[in-house]
């Protein structure tokens, strides 16, 4: 098993946290994980992105680069600069919310989620980044859903654990909206 | 923080600064720079809850002077910088070292040189194995290659350093510190350490004055000072190289990599092996000491061997020593902040192969 996810979208979005719910699900299952966020120049100018490696195997090199089996697109100009990265065949889930244009490659499995609406009929449009989580997790056999529950409410603590319903709900939310698309592929 | 058997998932620089805490360091001076500056960051959160100082000098040359102080006052003491900030801490670890003071240095190299960007790199290789300072001196130098060991290493590095009365220099890259791999806090080796009698701590009216100084101006005693001090250093060279020599057993293909390129160079070791090429990698976990034993080692089916950095050729220099011309030596490197890819080092070592058949 060799998983190569890259999260991208503007800052505020949600892609380091969503890619790190990724990488902390699989290692409490006892996979090898590394989580690389981009800290150089494009993350001043408000784009970030992390790339996210589940293996059971030891990771080599924790860069994604030409051979991401999926990406998570939360915005255009994400979609645009990752595309190039994915394996033909690979996975591209993208926020249709934000996203009008259609990917440019036909050789992947594309699966628009429109993760705002999705997020704002929840009660809030910042857990956008948890409904396309859920739907990364319906789409790929990485992690499991009750898993990321776990380790959402391990992360908000006892302090924050009313927030937890919130982020369970926009999960869900991402798994049925991900299954129902993927019907019509 | 996730947590599963003690296990969690932690960034590089935030790894490298519990591990300290776990080490016994309890002073932290440092001056920010990216992309280190989780250190400084979660020092000034965790020291104080540990009874430790955690202050941010006015400047690097500040910072490795308060370490110098602290050091020679016995306490268990660390700084962390990146590159050029690392450059300008230079005169202050040649005093370190010269009045024998154990500390703990972390380079979160970036690319060079100058202001350089903040990408990673692995061009600051000559500036810590070759003394960056002035006068004789060597210092062991730990280029962990994942979170784990970096953690391992740092919290060793604080024995290491009393053990010797020199400082230790972990060198990571701007990839190690940033990214997160899980990590576990385990046990660290303890070395048999002598009591700190020689630190400035006050008379209190009873013994003589310490006194903490790299000055000897007497010629003959300044040699006999650096006589000792080698003999340090040969001590250091004869116990302390460390290395991993992966499938170099039936090896025709070497290849030598270290900390973040090295992670790339395995994978590379694995696909060329599928296509039927013997390839093997020496990593090498101490820079200085270079672990020469893991060169004589190979065996004589090698017909290439190749450092791998993400500089323009600097450990190539070392491997060549090592190897005292026994096979061909090769260099691939990518500088500036670029990682090198899977492919162009494979292509590389093809090229190569043909190139000494």
């Amino acid at each position: 098993m060799l998983e190569k996810t890259i999260c991208a979208g503007f800052g505020g979005q949600g892609v380091m946290s969503m890619g790190r719910l990724i990488a902390s699900t699989a290692m409490a299952r006892n996979l090898e994980v590394s989580w690389l966020p981009s800290y150089g120049p494009e993350m001043r100018g408000g784009t970030a992105n992390c790339h996210v490696i589940v293996s059971d195997k030891l990771i080599g090199s924790p860069v994604i680069y030409h051979d991401a089996t999926c990406l998570i697109a939360m915005n255009l100009p994400s979609m645009q600069k990752f595309e190039a990265e994915l394996l033909p065949g690979a996975l591209l889930i993208y926020n249709s919310s934000l996203i009008e244009a259609a990917p440019r490659r036909e050789d992947l499995r594309a699966v628009p989620v429109p993760a705002n609406e999705l997020a704002a009929g929840v009660g809030n449009p910042k857990v956008a980044n948890m409904v396309m989580l859920g739907a990364f997790v319906s789409l790929t056999s990485i992690v499991e859903l009750d898993d990321v529950i776990l380790e959402i409410t391990e992360m908000f603590g006892v302090s924050k654990k009313q927030f937890v319903p919130l982020n369970e709900a926009a999960l869900r939310r991402g798994v049925e909206a991900a299954g129902a698309a993927y019907a019509q592929l | 923080m996730n947590q599963t058997m003690n296990k969690v998932l932690m960034k590089g620089n935030e790894a490298i600064a519990q591990a300290a805490i776990h080490g016994g360091c309890r002073y932290f001076f440092g001056y920010p720079i990216t992309p280190q500056n989780e250190i400084p960051e979660y020092m000034a959160r965790e020291m104080p809850k540990v009874g430790g100082v955690f202050l941010q000098a006015e400047s690097e040359v500040a910072a490795i002077n308060m370490v110098y102080g602290a050091a020679g006052a016995g306490a268990r003491v660390m700084t962390s910088s990146s590159s050029p900030g690392i450059a300008l801490k230079q005169e202050g670890i040649s005093y370190i070292v010269g009045s024998e003071v154990p500390c703990v240095i972390v380079n979160i190299s970036r690319g060079g040189p100058g202001l350089g960007g903040i990408q990673p790199a692995q061009s600051d290789y000559y500036q810590s194995t070759r003394g960056g300072g002035n006068g004789d001196y060597n210092f062991i130098v730990f280029a962990p290659a994942n979170i784990q060991e970096a953690a391992d290493l740092t919290a060793e590095a604080f024995e290491i350093a009393d053990y010797y009365r020199n400082p230790v220099m972990v060198l990571g890259d701007g990839m190690i510190g940033q990214m997160m791999e899980p990590v576990v806090f385990r046990d660290t080796p303890k070395r048999e350490l002598q009591p700190k009698d020689w630190a400035t701590t006050g008379t209190g009216g009873v013994r003589a004055p310490n006194i903490i100084n790299s000055l000897h101006l007497q010629p003959a005693d300044l040699e006999k000072h650096n006589e000792h001090l080698q003999a340090k250093f040969r001590l250091m060279r004869e116990n302390e190289a460390r290395s991993e020599s992966y499938q170099t057993a039936d090896a025709e293909f070497v290849f030598v990599a270290y900390g973040t390129s090295a992670r790339i160079v395995r994978n590379v070791v694995d696909e060329l092996r599928e296509r039927g090429v013997k390839a093997g990698l020496i990593r090498p976990i101490t820079l200085w000491p270079f672990p020469v034993v893991a060169f004589k080692e190979l065996p004589d089916t090698v017909r290439g061997v190749m450092s791998v950095e993400m500089s323009c050729g600097q450990m190539v220099d070392d491997v060549r020593l090592a190897l005292n011309g026994r096979f061909p030596v090769g260099f691939h490197g990518r500088s500036g902040g670029m990682v090198p890819s899977q492919q162009e080092i494979i292509e590389a070592c093809l090229d190569m192969l043909k190139e000494v058949e």
